[in-house]
């Protein structure tokens, strides 16, 4: 698989309201393959927001490298270029409207590119389509519910044709059906369009469904590997202050009573598959 | 917006009473009006008809007797931490009781009780700016604002949204102290169904601005997943587990809430197979 972002020794500093040096990121060294759906989780403060602002250059390393389809983020040329190829949707859908129609806030993107009028009306057209809210084209965004903001806000970043999407906890300050519309969005985009993911959550349900999991801590990277794998290492993400799918954290509480259940069970389905005759 | 053409029903045929020391979790979808109901608590919206009482006096009167019964009612809205505006910490917390025309001595020994209750320093946050906290500190100093109010009603919505598991955990768990340690009724919007499931002691699911079901937890997740499915909410993820296990042939007790009192059952059932 190819690469598309690798970030090389990276770390990344400021200065707290006390003067003292905090370090956000310490030595993160992970590639992105083109594609791929990682998500990132990790306890409030381990650094997986400040990580994901690395990844369209929206912060630059402090030391280190991140390149984007091979281009470095810290050569001010390559900001524009780097923002194009990857777009980033916010936790809070209210701050990221810009517009008063959700079709204009849709062509916010493409316009800031300098992209031809007709073909931006083409894009918004497709992008609203892609993430099923054309029939709300012409709506004011305020009026929307959290889930359909933040599939405008999704719409805006496919209007500028990005290859990849960094979502930082889209689906935190949604109910459970916008959290539903927010994540099948997502996927979907991944299957249909291959568009690379990079998915900040703390919802496990949402964590699952990736190709690939990091998990950081303190600023650094801990662990790293399928969902499966990672999940079922229980204890260990109880201990990072991480919560576990339940079937995970039956499976393994089963084990510890010394019932036979294989190691690498982490939804429900796989459980009672194994549990029940 | 009545009698004009944007005027909307927000929440109708609403009867409650709820009893001193109950722990009442609140659900239901978004837009379901369960913001609007715990707005009506406190007197911040005034029903277009009917009544709201506090301790028997109707809070939507005039005088001093509707001021007094307003103010038993504390109330935490979602990401309270955007309602801090204060120079320090300490003057935050104050604001509500130097409001209320306390003195300074006993404003003093409210913020301090009011911090240490939330696990926050006196030393070392009372003087700092509310706005160089991290955002699970800030929530804390907000809600230590309401406490320092000395409410005997305290209703949150939505407390852990945005918060990670340890966040969760914490703030919740401050919550139960209180309620152990005060007798203080609680009142939680909540869409985290675990959280309710696990603290609550009466359910209220609300449905288009009405309410749907209200009674105990337990039961209701029991019995009414299919009108809590309907209602645009779900079961604990727990509780939808132990369903499929049941559903698929072994004899499980899928009314249990907590993990430990699952894993008990299902090692049972598995050893009676």
């Amino acid at each position: 698989m190819e690469k598309f972002i690798t970030v090389k020794d990276m770390c990344y500093s400021y200065v707290a309201y006390d003067g003292n040096p905090i370090i956000a990121l310490d030595n993160i060294n992970l590639s992105i393959y083109r594609g791929e759906f990682v998500a990132i989780i990790g306890a409030n403060g381990c650094g997986k927001s400040t990580l994901a602002k690395h990844l369209n250059a929206l912060l630059i390393p402090s030391s280190g490298q991140c390149l984007v389809n091979g281009l470095d983020t810290t050569d001010p040329e390559n900001i524009w270029a780097v923002r194009q190829v990857v777009g980033m949707v916010f936790q809070n859908p209210d701050n990221q409207i810009v517009a008063t129609v959700v079709e204009e806030d849709v062509a916010f993107g493409p316009e800031n590119l300098g992209v031809e009028p007709s073909e931006i009306s083409t894009r918004v057209t497709e992008a609203l389509h892609v993430v099923g809210m054309e029939d709300y084209r012409y709506h004011s965004p305020h009026l929307l519910s959290g889930g359909q903001k933040q599939r405008v806000a999704i719409a805006g970043v496919l209007a500028m044709e990005s290859s990849c999407l960094v979502l930082d906890e889209p689906t935190a300050m949604l109910d459970p059906k916008g959290r539903q519309e927010v994540l099948s969005t997502v996927c979907q985009l991944h299957q249909d369009k291959k568009i690379t993911v990079v998915y900040i959550t703390h919802f496990m349900e949402e964590a699952v469904v990736a190709d690939r999991v990091i998990v950081m801590n303190s600023g650094q990277v801990v662990m790293e590997g399928a969902p499966a794998q990672i999940f079922s290492q229980v204890q260990r993400l109880k201990e990072l202050g991480l919560d576990v799918p339940v079937a995970a954290e039956m499976a393994y509480c089963l084990r510890q009573h010394n019932i036979n259940i294989p190691v690498d069970i982490i939804t429900d389905e796989e459980l009672v598959v194994a549990v029940c005759p | 917006m009545a009698k004009t053409p944007y005027e909307q029903t927000a929440i109708k045929n609403i009867n409650i009473e709820i009893k001193h020391g109950e722990f009442v979790g609140i659900i239901g979808h978004t837009g379901s009006g369960k913001s609007t109901l715990l707005q009506h608590l406190n007197g911040l919206l005034k029903p277009t008809t009917g009544l709201v009482t506090v301790d028997g006096q109707d809070i939507n009167l005039k005088g001093t007797e509707a001021q007094k019964a307003k103010r038993k009612v504390g109330m935490v809205f979602q990401y309270p931490e955007h309602q801090l505006f204060e120079e320090t910490v300490y003057d935050d917390i104050a604001f509500g009781p130097r409001n209320m025309g306390i003195g300074e001595e006993e404003v003093a020994a409210r913020v301090r009780k009011a911090m240490d209750f939330v696990g926050l320093g006196f030393d070392e946050f009372a003087q700092r700016t509310p706005f160089q906290l991290s955002g699970g500190q800030m929530r804390r100093v907000a809600i230590g604002g309401v406490i320092a109010l000395e409410p005997a009603y305290l209703i949150l919505d939505e407390p852990s949204a945005g918060l990670d598991p340890r966040g969760r955990d914490e703030i919740f768990g401050q919550i139960i102290k209180m309620y152990k340690n005060t007798g203080i009724t609680v009142v939680l919007v909540s869409h985290n169904m675990e959280d309710v499931a696990r603290m609550a002691n009466r359910l209220i699911v609300m449905h288009n601005g009405e309410i749907s079901l209200d009674g105990s937890p337990i039961e209701i997740f029991r019995d009414c997943q299919t009108q809590l499915e309907a209602a645009g909410v779900n079961v604990p993820p727990l509780t939808l587990l132990m369903n499929k296990l049941k559903q698929s042939g072994l004899a499980v007790d899928h009314t249990v809430v907590t993990m430990d009192a699952a894993v008990e059952s299902v090692v049972t059932a598995i050893r009676r197979s």
